[in-house]
């Protein structure tokens, strides 16, 4: 950490993914396991002449938050798109086993276009095992819970990690998905997506849509103190995983396929919720989003 | 192998399996006694919202029903369906939903075993076979992450390019034999020999030590990395904790 950081100035956005967790744990708190200095790079990008990272855009490690020990998982958005390769899909997973025999809880702050493609094959599978810890850590009792508000939102196998968690934070600039507007719009063509614009990108897969249709169980500003209130009360929520949770999952997504499967676009369903002016909801502060929001379907921790 | 073959070679005394709107649904007969449950999804269909919402009840429906019964899922699958309904109703969610469903059932006695038979890629595999704990293929299979051309839009690199590392980089590369260097593929079945007999050897298969493909991937080579790395943080978090 330089001087001149002040994490309370943070934005979630801008920043890098150790200024995040500076900023959300407790300070000084944070211990990296395989840290840069163990030089835990990427055996494959070299074949595609591409820079390594000692990261591999991924810090994990343990910390405090709020005096309580916690695990921590940080994507590198800067780093090829926080995309998911060998070694860094391999840290995720070597923590999420330790949460399960630790029984500890875990913080995953996503910041991820999937897939990392130049070594496709390495990253699908680990996230395959990702998916796998994951569900075996809740099984076991540990909340996992997934913060996203980084550049690169949180899309591909990163978004069904996230539909994994048990609790979900996003910011406005927060995008979740699978598959992004440029593949939609190469296999689909431009008339069924067309990825420059923006304003369709975010409706369609932003923070404030994610929110509305309960895809998403906190709305939070684009600030560590934010995340920091949103994460403590996620954490005093059961965030248990077992049948009656994936029947009330089945139940809440079969009704917004029910409610929203006709829907053309996101002011559609907005409307739908009770938003006076859905048109107006991207313009809106964040207090007078939640003023409106107030008919939103909730999870209500069924995931 | 067509699905109609499969099934036969798996049950040859008869099953109750069905397709419809690209979804495979049914049961049949162990040779010990007992059933299987079938669902999967046929025909190199994408799995949508929809699709991926049907099979989750389904299998949501067996964990309910406790009887303990394996669950097989043979994939034969185009990638998620990529459209602007899927991504504005929240495909992720639905995606990742199949995929506890397959988990939790396992965690309550199901055994879950995975066959890719055809094609499949990246949110859809992910989703079915790679969400269940035994994945085993029949040759020909052609699993894939991404094709090549949104490959191309997204690297920016070109498709001659692409086209020209697929051949020489199993790492990156569509195909069948790849995923079973990294692991993420258990086992081949050899197709001269009876199916029925192969299902029974893989769901007897056991996994003492949990999720043992970033083991096999460091055996086969495609993953020299990942076990040693995750074995590392956890006894590094582990240390201290």
């Amino acid at each position: 950490m330089t001087p001149a950081f002040e994490p309370e100035a943070l934005s979630w956005y801008e920043g890098s993914a150790r200024q995040r967790i500076a900023a959300l744990v407790d300070p000084g708190s944070f211990r990296e396991a395989v840290g840069p200095e163990e030089r835990a790079t990427s055996p494959h990008l070299a074949l595609f002449d591409l820079p390594e990272q000692f990261d591999d855009g991924m810090i994990v490690g343990q910390a405090a938050f709020e005096g309580t020990p916690i695990l921590v998982a940080a994507q590198e958005g800067r780093f090829m798109g926080g995309a998911v390769g060998e070694v860094h899909g391999a840290k995720l997973v070597g923590l999420l086993r330790a949460a399960k025999s630790l029984a500890l809880d875990v913080l995953v702050l996503f910041d991820t276009g999937g897939v990392r493609l130049q070594e496709a094959n390495a990253g699908e599978t680990a996230i395959a095992e990702i998916m796998r810890a994951l569900v075996e850590a809740r099984l076991s009792g540990s909340r996992v819970v997934g913060l996203i508000g980084g550049r690169s939102g949180c899309y591909g196998g990163g978004g069904l990690i996230a539909g994994c968690c048990s609790a979900l934070l996003v910011t406005e600039q927060g995008r979740i998905g699978v598959t992004g507007p440029e593949v939609i719009e190469t296999n689909r063509g431009v008339e069924e997506f067309d990825a420059r614009d923006r304003a369709l990108v975010w409706r369609t897969m932003g923070g404030k849509h994610r929110y509305l249709i309960g895809g998403a169980d906190r709305y939070v500003d684009d600030g560590p103190e934010a995340f920091r209130a949103a994460v403590r009360d996620v954490l005093a929520a059961p965030g248990r995983l077992d049948l009656a949770t994936l029947d009330a999952e089945q139940a809440r997504l079969e009704r917004r396929l029910a409610r929203f499967g006709a829907a053309r676009d996101a002011t559609d369903i907005w409307s739908a919720l009770g938003v006076a002016e859905a048109q107006a909801v991207p313009g809106l502060s964040t207090q007078a989003f939640r003023a409106v929001a107030l008919g939103r379907e909730s999870a209500h921790d069924a995931r | 192998m067509t699905l109609a073959e499969i099934l036969a070679g798996l049950f040859p005394e008869g099953h109750a399996v069905t397709v419809a709107d690209g979804l495979i649904l049914g049961h049949g007969p162990r040779p010990g006694g007992g059933r299987v449950h079938v669902l999967g999804i046929a025909e190199g269909t994408p799995l949508g919202i929809d699709g991926a919402l049907a099979l989750a009840g389904q299998v949501l429906a067996i964990v309910r029903s406790g009887d303990g019964a394996p669950i097989l899922m043979p994939i034969d699958s185009a990638s998620q369906r990529m459209s602007r309904r899927d991504e504005l109703l929240g495909l992720n969610e639905y995606l990742a939903h199949l995929a506890k469903a397959l988990m939790l059932a396992e965690a309550a006695g199901h055994p879950t075993l995975g066959l890719l038979y055809g094609r499949s890629a990246a949110g859809a595999f992910i989703a079915t076979a790679l969400a269940t704990a035994r994945l085993v293929a029949l040759p020909g299979a052609h699993p894939e992450v991404m094709d090549l051309p949104s490959m191309a839009r997204v690297t920016k690199l070109s498709l001659d390019v692409l086209t020209d590392k697929a051949r020489a980089t199993p790492v990156f590369a569509p195909g069948l034999d790849n995923l079973v260097q990294t692991g993420a593929i258990g086992a081949i079945w050899d197709p001269q020999r009876p199916l029925a007999e192969q299902m029974e050897a893989s769901l007897a298969a056991s996994h003492p030590g949990g999720d043992d493909r970033d083991r096999l991937g460091a055996e086969r080579g495609g993953r020299p990395r990942a076990a040693a790395i995750a074995e590392r943080v956890a006894a590094q978090v582990a240390g201290r904790a």
